[in-house]
């Protein structure tokens, strides 16, 4: 922290403190963000405040897909008219709300809080890979969507997948790769373009 | 006048998060040895480094010098290595040999014969008929050209030429004792099988791939070679390499594979 921390009274100095933890955070932007929080109304701060401890309180993992909910089973597990055949293996809680946004997918989700990351010593069971083998078991499901990040780790994670739940014989797909819409093709990186020419469709 | 930016070539070996979008990446070049360097936002979808810049991936960069560490400007693929990519136990492989290069290669340092190795290996791999004998090849060389190579005809306290029989590898001392000479000391030790020393010997000789040949090795004998190189390859590292565990997982996932197993019966999985 700089000077001007070090003269602040003490509530604002942690809360600046507090600020500066959170990623992306500076100690500049830090700054701002208390200085701001001060001059705001008072019922704003707190309901910042409530936020954040209902959040800490209240949000934990579906006991079905382990995506971050305050209920359990999550409003996507419990929703009837979603389809209860297919399910969408994720990496992360936040890709979950990525797909929801398309509105092009109405089945459920599995997240498994993670990617093998052999280097990093993160390995198969470190992910939620137990519970959905579980839920293969347990639920209807005739379709599994691999829907890892397209890089290495991703790939690997999928790839381990997989082995594991092919002998069942249910379809395992794997999201398309292909030109990112708005982009430039000659930005696209070879392995990208590379995809989307081999899984052209006919115009 | 020192020049801002510098290009070479590099295999990917190893990549960290770095912030919101920023990676740091440790890419081994055949001129100036290990280098880390930022790569901006390559997280981000809308990133023209993104998907350029994975592990194991050879590519072409140029960076400009930072005060800490070099960044990425621009990067373009030489080969991503897409038949290892799509292979789980390729990919394990692959990525053990980057982690076991990263893991001697110096930083700021040439290391040509390293690089070399490292990406022959990396091209052998999806052709050989056993990925096994291409990592123990690959191990045998790193030691060689790290300096590390472990003495395995004389014995490495008396000199003494070393009579064909069970033995004793020093890890400390980095080769094998005599009958006499294994007497004495109290340093970790491991035994070694007369065939198993003939394998490792055998891949000691053998300066490139194809000098192998296409020896039959037996599992047992395949088991105890590894060992060897994998408790040496510790004792000159003091670590174990993290990656080593994710190779043993995909081993057993690929007997269970085979063996045709699947979520109705995956309790040990």
């Amino acid at each position: 922290m700089n000077n001007n921390t070090e003269h602040s009274s003490d509530p604002i100095a942690r809360l600046i403190e507090e600020f500066h933890k959170l990623p992306g955070i500076g100690p500049k932007t830090a700054q701002r963000l208390a200085y701001y929080l001060i001059r705001m109304p008072g019922d704003y701060a707190h309901g910042l405040a409530d936020a954040i401890v209902a959040v800490k309180d209240q949000v934990a993992m579906c006991s079905r897909c382990f995506n971050l909910t305050d209920t359990d089973p999550c409003n996507i597990c419990s929703d009837p008219q979603r389809d209860e055949t297919t399910v969408c293996v994720v990496e992360e809680a936040l890709d979950v709300l990525a797909l929801e946004r398309t509105h092009s997918y109405r089945g459920l989700y599995h997240v498994l809080h993670g990617a093998v990351s052999p280097m990093n010593g993160i390995g198969p069971d470190d992910l939620k890979i137990q519970p959905l083998l579980s839920r293969m078991n347990d639920e209807p499901i005739s379709e599994i969507i691999l829907a890892t990040n397209p890089n290495l780790e991703g790939d690997a994670t999928a790839m381990y997948i997989h082995r594991l739940i092919s002998p069942i014989g249910i379809a395992i797909t794997r999201p398309a790769r292909g030109l990112p819409v708005g982009g430039d093709l000659e930005y696209a990186d070879e392995s990208t373009l590379g995809r989307a020419i081999e899984g052209r469709q006919s115009f | 006048m020192r020049l801002r930016t510098y290009k070479s070539q590099g295999l990917v070996l190893r990549q960290y998060t770095l912030g919101e979008a920023d990676r740091i990446l440790s890419i081994l070049t055949p001129n100036m040895g290990k280098v880390r360097v930022v790569a901006k936002s390559v997280r981000r979808p809308q990133s023209k480094l993104r998907g350029r810049l994975d592990l194991t991936n050879i590519v072409e960069f140029s960076a400009s010098y930072g005060r800490n560490l070099d960044i990425v400007t621009e990067a373009q693929v030489r080969d991503d290595h897409p038949r290892i990519r799509s292979d789980l136990s390729l990919l394990s492989q692959a990525v053990y040999v980057c982690e076991l290069t990263d893991s001697f290669a110096e930083e700021r340092s040439p290391s040509r014969d390293i690089y070399q190795l490292a990406t022959v290996t990396l091209d052998l791999l999806p052709d050989s008929h056993d990925v096994w004998l291409v990592t123990r090849w690959f191990e045998s060389r790193m030691l060689e050209v790290a300096g590390f190579r472990p003495e395995l005809h004389s014995c490495v306290e008396c000199g003494s030429e070393l009579q064909p029989d069970d033995h004793m590898l020093d890890l400390a001392a980095g080769g094998v004792l005599c009958p006499q000479c294994r007497a004495y000391g109290i340093g970790a030790r491991v035994h070694i099988t007369e065939s198993a020393m003939r394998v490792l010997r055998h891949l000691q000789r053998s300066s490139r791939f194809r000098d192998v040949g296409s020896p039959n090795i037996g599992r047992k004998i395949k088991n105890q070679v590894e060992g060897v190189h994998t408790r040496y390859i510790r004792a000159i590292l003091e670590r174990s390499l993290k990656s080593e565990e994710f190779v043993r997982r995909v081993a057993e996932s690929e007997l269970y594979y085979d063996s045709g197993g699947g979520a109705a019966s995956s309790s040990s999985v």
